[in-house]
């Protein structure tokens, strides 16, 4: 048996029977990193005491005491959720000796469930990217082919899930973050409905479009990470106080009667064909498990990239004016007063994205564009939500690809911004929205994963969870070619 | 719409980012292709169609305003690239 395969839920429950203990599956782990990470380059940092943390579990295992939820479980994270006495650098020479003097909710919520933190994983600098490639630290590759790239922003994170160099990760998905590098690696990921999950500790991109989810190997794996980091907080005012049911009930494959939309607009021109047949295929079997699939159609769908880029822009220029070179992270040597400390602080500190969109973000925001762009967009924001609520009227779930396309090579869109930012285009308008969606992978296409989306309504996680876990288990069946 | 180099610098100090030449330049390209892609927005009718400032409808949250520990001073000034006697430093503003 290859341990490293292993599920979550699967290792969980060997660990339990004592059948391997958590110092070995650590040790495991630690090897294949040693061996594989160093070209595909998914973590930043490993967490030292991950050994030592092992030993407490194995302990507590002996003495039959009182197991957590996902108690000696190895966990990666994201390199912009902050975890005391560990870097969080967001992946950008900004933050390179930042120690946050706290912990996320989410990692609150972690330790507590017995999970082990593995350590910190790679991810576009500021999550501002659809690659990885904009890491000040090297970009990390996608591990069913290494001239390629895991998708971004969460490349780190999916890399490692696709690799077998975690038990699970949680990553961030502000226009697709999670669900597109997940698509691209051939894990799943959950991006849950905004106010689902709290961003407390979440170094902050686009306030109104984060949110933290879970990357897993498999539907049942996410289900138990949902389990765990969701609910209210007191410390994010736009966490929602909203019952949380156990997301594992929903793991059945009995989708009888569910009304699943296909959106027009997904599937037109601009899709690689094999991605596109690879998720009818996937429609096509639940159809036969007694689903019912009709066409629908989301009209804004082609504005969605322009909305966001517009809005996640303004609002990431305004949250990364904190990194002055006063409080935190790094500060120029060379000034001569406060302006220009400020000046060169963030013109060295920052790499080319981060600068393109927050001056991108200080544009639509000056006096004079505001109402045409900014505004504007919010409007068109409105349009697209209610797009979707219309189409909920009819289906309680809609099925998308999750990219346009398979992976793409390193280098092939890291110089023309816009094509870079296409790839978020099936995934986007979800944030814009507020929607919980998950990427579950939808077969290969010449040994190259291709992912399928499924969208529901605010807080219906649950159907989305339903309709995976079905689709997951045909496919064990495998339709792949 | 064209967008120049001043421009760029203009933004640039409004958002207190030091930019070289080849930067300015390079983004006032890459801006103004940007700026007319997005610009697609105008063809969509958006007459009495508010805009949105919130994916949910949530209302502002209230607590108790109660005495809490937090982060110590010397935790939260660990990270600052100076300090003096509990406090930031900065150079010098007047």
């Amino acid at each position: 048996m290859d341990i490293l395969k292993l599920t979550a839920w699967q290792l969980k429950e060997l660990l339990a029977k004592k059948e391997i203990s958590c110092v070995e599956a650590v040790k495991l782990l630690l090897a294949a990193i040693e061996k594989k990470d160093k070209s595909l380059h998914s973590y930043l940092y490993l967490n030292p005491g991950v050994i030592e943390d092992a030993k407490k579990v194995d302990k507590k295992i002996a003495s039959g005491g009182r197991l957590g939820y996902l108690e000696g479980v190895p966990v990666a994270v994201k390199d912009n959720i902050c975890i005391k006495n560990m870097p969080a650098t967001c992946a950008s020479r900004m933050l390179e000796n930042f120690y946050p003097p706290y912990d996320a909710t989410v990692i609150e919520k972690l330790k507590q469930s017995g999970a082990l933190i593995i350590g910190k994983t790679n991810m576009d600098e500021f999550a501002f990217g659809s690659s990885t490639e904009s890491s000040a630290f090297g970009p990390t590759r996608n591990p069913f082919d290494e001239m390629r790239v895991p998708g971004g922003s969460s490349g780190g994170s999916a890399s490692a899930a696709g690799a077998n160099l975690c038990f699970g990760a949680l990553g961030s998905d502000t226009g697709g973050s999670i669900r597109q590098p997940a698509a691209f690696c051939g894990v799943v990921g959950l991006k849950p409905t905004y106010g689902r999950v709290s961003r407390y500790g979440l170094i902050a991109f686009a306030s109104s479009l984060d949110q933290i989810g879970p990357i897993t190997k498999d539907v049942r794996d996410a289900c138990m990470l949902m389990n765990v980091i969701s609910g209210r907080d007191e410390k994010d005012s736009t966490s929602v106080e909203i019952k949380i049911p156990d997301y594992t009930d929903f793991l059945k494959d009995d989708i009888k009667g569910l009304r699943v939309g296909i959106p027009e607009e997904y599937f037109a021109s601009g899709i690689e064909e094999p991605v596109k047949n690879r998720v009818m295929e996937a429609i096509r079997l639940i159809e036969k498990q007694g689903a019912e699939v009709k066409r629908i159609s989301l009209p804004h769908t082609k504005y969605g990239i322009a909305v966001y880029y517009i809005l996640a822009t303004a609002e990431a220029s305004s949250n990364l004016a904190r990194f002055d070179g006063v409080k935190y992270g790094f500060r120029t040597g060379n000034y001569k007063n406060l302006r220009e400390m400020y000046m060169n602080t963030r013109g060295e500190g920052f790499g080319a994205e981060a600068k393109r969109r927050i001056i991108l973000g200080t544009y639509v925001l000056s006096s004079g564009y505001y109402d045409a762009y900014y505004i504007k967009a919010q409007k068109v924001r409105a349009l697209i939500r209610k797009d979707f609520t219309e189409a909920f009227k009819e289906a309680d779930v809609i099925i998308t690809p999750t990219a346009p396309e398979l992976p793409f090579k390193l280098g092939e869109k890291k110089e023309d911004p816009i094509k870079m930012y296409l790839s978020d285009i099936f995934t986007a308008n979800v944030n814009l929205a507020g929607l919980p969606a998950m990427s579950i992978p939808a077969g290969f296409v010449s040994s190259l994963p291709a992912g399928l989306q499924i969208i529901a309504p605010h807080f219906r996680e649950e159907k989305i969870i339903e309709t995976a876990y079905t689709i997951e288990q045909s496919l064990k069946g495998g339709i792949s070619g | 719409m064209g967008i120049k180099k001043e421009d760029i610098e203009y933004l640039g100090n409004l958002a207190r980012i030091g930019l070289t030449d080849e930067e300015k330049e390079r983004f006032a390209k890459e801006l103004e292709k940007i700026i007319y892609y997005v610009s697609q927005l105008s063809e969509v009718s958006t007459e009495k169609i508010p805009p949105v400032w919130h994916v949910l409808p949530v209302t502002n949250v209230f607590r108790e305003d109660g005495v809490e520990k937090s982060s110590c001073s010397e935790e939260i000034l660990s990270g600052a690239p100076d300090e003096s006697d509990g406090f930031f430093k900065v150079p010098r503003i007047i």
